[in-house]
């Protein structure tokens, strides 16, 4: 199997990106959540992956819902306008935030309490209407929020800290945003960063719905021996399936592959995600096939991560609306009024 | 002959007559209605047309009630002069709703039943769906056309002008002149059946009369969602609900005509079917945060739904504009029935102290004037406003004066900030209010780092921050009431229609009860009995409300629900006296009668003067 390096990422937090800002000036309000927390974890991430993107911070909006992961949109990127809206419904507010600006880079946070139960339907449907975003869930496996009740992504046989067992079977947002015929979806572990950095800079970058599942322990509620959500736990059944790098559109990819081992796909603004597989029969390409892949390793108890399942060609909310590609928000006045005259001729075919 | 006529049965009535029509939903006999309102109108009649319709697709039994009135009254009268009664599941309700000396027309093709009779009432027998069966050869254009054909009747025996329905026919199916054809040999089939075998017209009867080039006719969810277009709305987010849906459909539509690129054929707009009214909130709010105009129509379950985004928006102060078409509840109860039963719900919408305007039109023309005024408001005051319309004005068809408009309009987006005034500043803070108005300056996403602020319904302090702090979270809501009293100023002021005569009893209405209201009045005025009329246009309530309140002793609150929910907000809002304010009250569904009004003016002031 070919290998490339990963780029080291210890770049001193005073170097400067493309335009001229440092890594601190993506960053937010200090973080009020429990030392430890993953959701911490993933912030940095995002950090470091919109530092890297070198996005104007202006340009970005963030949003999410009700739960501690949907607090940290606070801790990123301060030039960004931010919503923090109500429980589960970050997908609405998002939706008419971009039908209203479309050039908006929008980012949002949520919790597999504010997706996978009170914001299901949301979630799905945002996700059917392929709105151009990147949507991270922060998983735990609990409601943090409200002290550790389980969520629906909550494992059967995992165990609460006060020793109850769940019996119910889990909701896997991976698998549903494929079966729902999402156009990105992927997974990561808050404690490897050197993974979710490439997954967060390729859903940004993807023209579509991009759902990445980062399962991000609670120490404080599910962090013990028994839950399936620990960080313990996660790294000894995390099973790798595809690593992926966003190769900006400037840089030719050099380093040649065997067949079957990588996969390029180009996307819209002419990067190149490169998904480099582990398992060579794995085609995230195939709908049906990262299904089949992801059922297999759940059986194992294993957590699959990587980016699960790619299709650039899927259209994204405006594309199926016919919009306008100035940002509505920015249309003159002049150009929506139908006018006077206008008026009267319609009325003349009210008598 | 059948049933022949008799004139002295009847006194004459001259452009002033109710029509009800009586059929079987889905049956194609909206068209044929819609014929015949036309042709009044186009007669120069003034007239009103009021669909009755069950909440079901096909099979169940519809009304729809024409009003002709050549003093311009629009409200139902409460009467029914001829009753036209194609549904025979309906005969026996129908008949007994003529009003003595009326007329009752049926399809005569099957024998009617001996129970079916009135001395009071002149029963007419057309035989409509065998003249049907003998001309037209398929199944569906027979059913089609048996409507058509009783309009032939109704031209013969009302003398509406052939001549005018011939012309509608040809515009409507312009593009399909053998369609003309054939609801032309309907309308003669109806038409020579009348000539034949009764004395026409009837003493009931149209006459051309006056001009009503300036007029139109109109739903008012046509005309709000014109005011959404002309106000610059672009995003319309909606779960579909009646009798909010054709509001939508309507912003769709003048959309698709006014608002494509001429050069590239994209839309200048944007309209989500969202999942629910929960999300369809949301979406209002996200496009508002990003400085796009957007709204949503919806009724009474929406609102429900959308409470929680409604509050959101109140306190984190997100421009919003919220249609909601009333129906009947509570619960789903009578989706195609009107009340105005929404006042409380919407005016206090979400947990927590929360209040909003309300602006409350009282036919189309007002939709279309209080759409756009509903967005300069939400983007002045930075709230969710609401307009609350309902059925009755949503989905039926007015005669208004046309609509007007002024091309040097520029909508009112409020406090906004950008970049060159940030330039000036040297920090941006959301929620300071710089000018004692309540009212603090905002800036949109994608302009300026500077700018950015965290919006969240979570407590905040005057600069945005997230706060526990009693006096910071005290300070904000605070100053969401001096906001408040700065709307009071702005939303439409209230209409007074003073009494010839000074007195001391006055009536309050809002909404459709307007013209019931106008008619009742007129004629108890012809009885001596004069009362100060206030049309209530909008909450938060203005002085002119107060002031109206303080000058007199006895004041009718007129409202089509059962709690008395504005006057409620009277007694609130304004310390109004229990005693001073009495509730008149219709609720059954149907659009108020003009005679309820009246006569329960009558009856309590009789009683007052007994007592
Ligand atoms: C309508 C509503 N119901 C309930 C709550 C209480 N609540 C706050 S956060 C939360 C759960 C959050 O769980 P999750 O999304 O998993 O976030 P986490 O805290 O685990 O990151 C709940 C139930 C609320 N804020 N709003
Ligand atoms: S309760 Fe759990 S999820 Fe919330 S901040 Fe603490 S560790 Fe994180
Ligand atoms: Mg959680």
């Amino acid at each position: 199997m070919t290998y490339i390096p990963k780029p080291r990422i210890d770049l001193p937090t005073d170097r400067i990106n493309a335009i001229g800002l440092r890594q601190r000036d993506y960053e937010g309000v200090l973080s009020t959540l429990c030392a430890g927390c993953g959701h911490d974890s993933i912030t940095a991430a995002i950090v470091q992956a919109f530092w890297e993107l070198a996005i104007e911070p202006h340009q970005v909006a963030k949003l999410s819902g009700i739960g501690c992961s949907s607090k940290t949109p606070a801790y990123f990127i301060s030039g960004a306008h931010g919503f923090n809206s109500v429980h589960g419904r970050m997908p609405s507010v998002a939706t008419g935030a971009l039908a209203g600006n479309r050039d908006l880079t929008c980012i949002a946070v949520s919790g597999d309490g504010d997706s996978l139960s009170i914001g299901f339907g949301q979630f799905g449907h945002v996700v059917r209407r392929n709105l151009n975003m990147l949507y991270i869930i922060e998983n735990n496996g609990v409601y943090g929020l409200t002290k550790g009740q389980f969520s629906a992504s909550a494992d059967p046989g995992s165990k609460a800290k006060k020793g109850q067992v769940n019996q119910m079977q889990a909701i896997d947002p991976v698998a549903t945003a494929i079966a729902l015929g999402g156009s990105f979806a992927a997974r990561g572990f808050s404690g490897d960063r050197d993974q979710l950095v490439p997954l967060i800079k390729a859903g940004v970058r993807h023209r579509g719905c991009a759902v990445i599942d980062v399962v991000s322990p609670c120490v404080t509620f599910n962090d013990h021996e028994g839950s399936t959500k620990s960080y313990a736990y996660t790294r000894k059944m995390s099973h790798k399936a595809v690593e992926a790098d966003l190769v900006p559109p400037a840089e030719e990819i050099t380093v040649s592959y065997a067949d079957g081992d990588a996969v390029r796909v180009r996307l819209h603004d002419g990067s190149t995600v490169l998904l480099r597989k582990n398992d060579p029969a794995y085609d995230p390409t195939d709908r049906s096939t990262a299904l089949q892949y992801l059922e297999k390793h759940r059986a194992r108890g294993e957590v699959v991560t990587g980016l699960m399942f790619l299709d650039e060609t899927l259209p994204e909310m405006h594309d199926v609306f016919g919009t306008t590609s100035a940002p509505l928000a920015e249309t003159g006045y002049e150009a929506l009024v139908p006018g006077k005259e206008a008026l009267a001729k319609l009325q003349k075919k009210m008598r | 002959m059948p049933d022949q006529p008799s004139a002295s049965a009847t006194q004459s009535r001259i452009n002033d007559f109710v029509l009800k029509i009586g059929t079987v939903n889905g049956t194609g006999s909206a068209s044929a209605n819609g014929l015949l309102m036309k042709a009044l109108f186009r007669m120069g009649v003034p007239v009103t047309g009021k669909n009755l319709f069950p909440s079901n697709i096909q099979g169940l039994p519809t009304w729809y009630e024409i009003r002709a009135n050549r003093d311009g009254y629009m409200a139902r009268e409460g009467r029914v002069d001829v009753m036209v009664a194609m549904n025979a599941q309906t005969y026996g309700k129908d008949l007994a709703e003529v009003t003595p000396g009326g007329f009752f027309i049926y399809d005569s093709t099957w024998p009617r039943e001996k129970t079916l009779s009135r001395d009071d009432v002149t029963v007419l027998g057309v035989p409509l769906a065998k003249l049907c069966n003998e001309h037209f050869s398929v199944a569906r254009v027979r059913i089609l056309m048996k409507n058509i054909a009783y309009v032939g009747v109704l031209c013969a025996l009302l003398d509406i002008d052939r001549a005018i329905v011939k012309q509608l026919l040809e515009e409507t199916f312009a593009a399909k002149p053998k369609l003309v054809d054939s609801n032309l040999e309907a309308i003669n089939l109806g038409w020579d059946y009348a000539q034949a075998n009764f004395t026409c017209p009837l003493p009931v009867r149209a006459e051309a009369m006056g001009d009503n080039s300036k007029h139109i006719l109109i739903d008012g969810n046509s005309a709000a969602a014109l005011g959404c277009v002309f106000a610059g709305a672009t995003v319309g987010a909606w779960y579909p609900i009646t009798p909010s849906t054709s509001l939508m459909d309507g912003f769709q539509g003048y959309c698709e005509k006014f608002r494509k690129d001429p050069d590239t054929g994209e839309n200048r707009f944007c309209i989500v079917q969202a999942e629910d009214e929960l999300a369809a909130a949301g979406m209002v709010l996200g496009a508002n945060w990003v400085g796009a105009r957007a709204f949503t129509p919806t009724s009474g379950p929406g609102i429900s739904l959308m409470s929680e985004f409604i509050g959101f928006a109140y306190y984190a102060e997100i421009p919003s504009v919220f249609f909601d078409v009333q129906r009947v509840g509570p619960s789903t109860g009578m989706p195609t029935r009107t009340q105005q039963c929404d006042v409380l719900l919407c005016a206090y919408a979400s947990h927590g102290d929360t209040r909003h305007p309300l602006l409350l039109p009282a036919d189309p023309r007002e939709c279309f004037e209080f759409a756009v005024a509903a967005f300069d408001l939400a983007d002045r005051l930075q709230t969710p406003v609401f307009v609350l319309s309902d059925l009755d004005i949503g989905m039926n068809d007015w005669m208004i004066p046309e609509l007007e408009w002024d091309d040097r309009y520029r909508p009112d987006r409020g406090k906004l900030v950008g970049p060159k005034e940030l330039a000036d500043m040297e920090k941006f803070f959301r929620y300071l209010d710089r000018d004692g108005d309540g009212i603090a300056a905002r800036t949109l996403p994608g302009q300026d780092a500077k700018g950015a602020y965290f919006v969240r319904g979570s407590g905040h302090n005057r600069y945005g921050g997230y706060t526990e702090d009693s006096a910071e979270y005290q300070d904000v809501v605070d100053r969401l009431m001096v906001k408040w009293r700065t709307a009071a100023g702005l939303v439409p002021a209230a209409k007074l229609r003073p009494a010839d005569q000074p007195t001391r009893v006055g009536i309050i209405a809002y909404g459709s009860s307007d013209g019931a209201v106008n008619e009742a009045l007129d004629r108890l005025n012809e009885e001596g009995l004069g009362l100060d009329y206030l049309r209530i246009r909008a909450f938060p309530f203005g002085e002119e409300v107060r002031a109206f309140l303080d000058s007199h002793d006895t004041v009718f609150v007129v409202e089509q629900n059962r709690d008395a929910q504005l006057r409620s907000l009277l007694l609130v809002e304004l310390g109004a006296s229990n005693e001073q304010l009495v509730p008149l009250l219709h609720y059954n569904g149907m659009p108020i009668p003009s005679r309820c009004v009246e006569d329960a003016v009558r009856a309590h002031l009789d009683e007052e003067v007994a007592a």
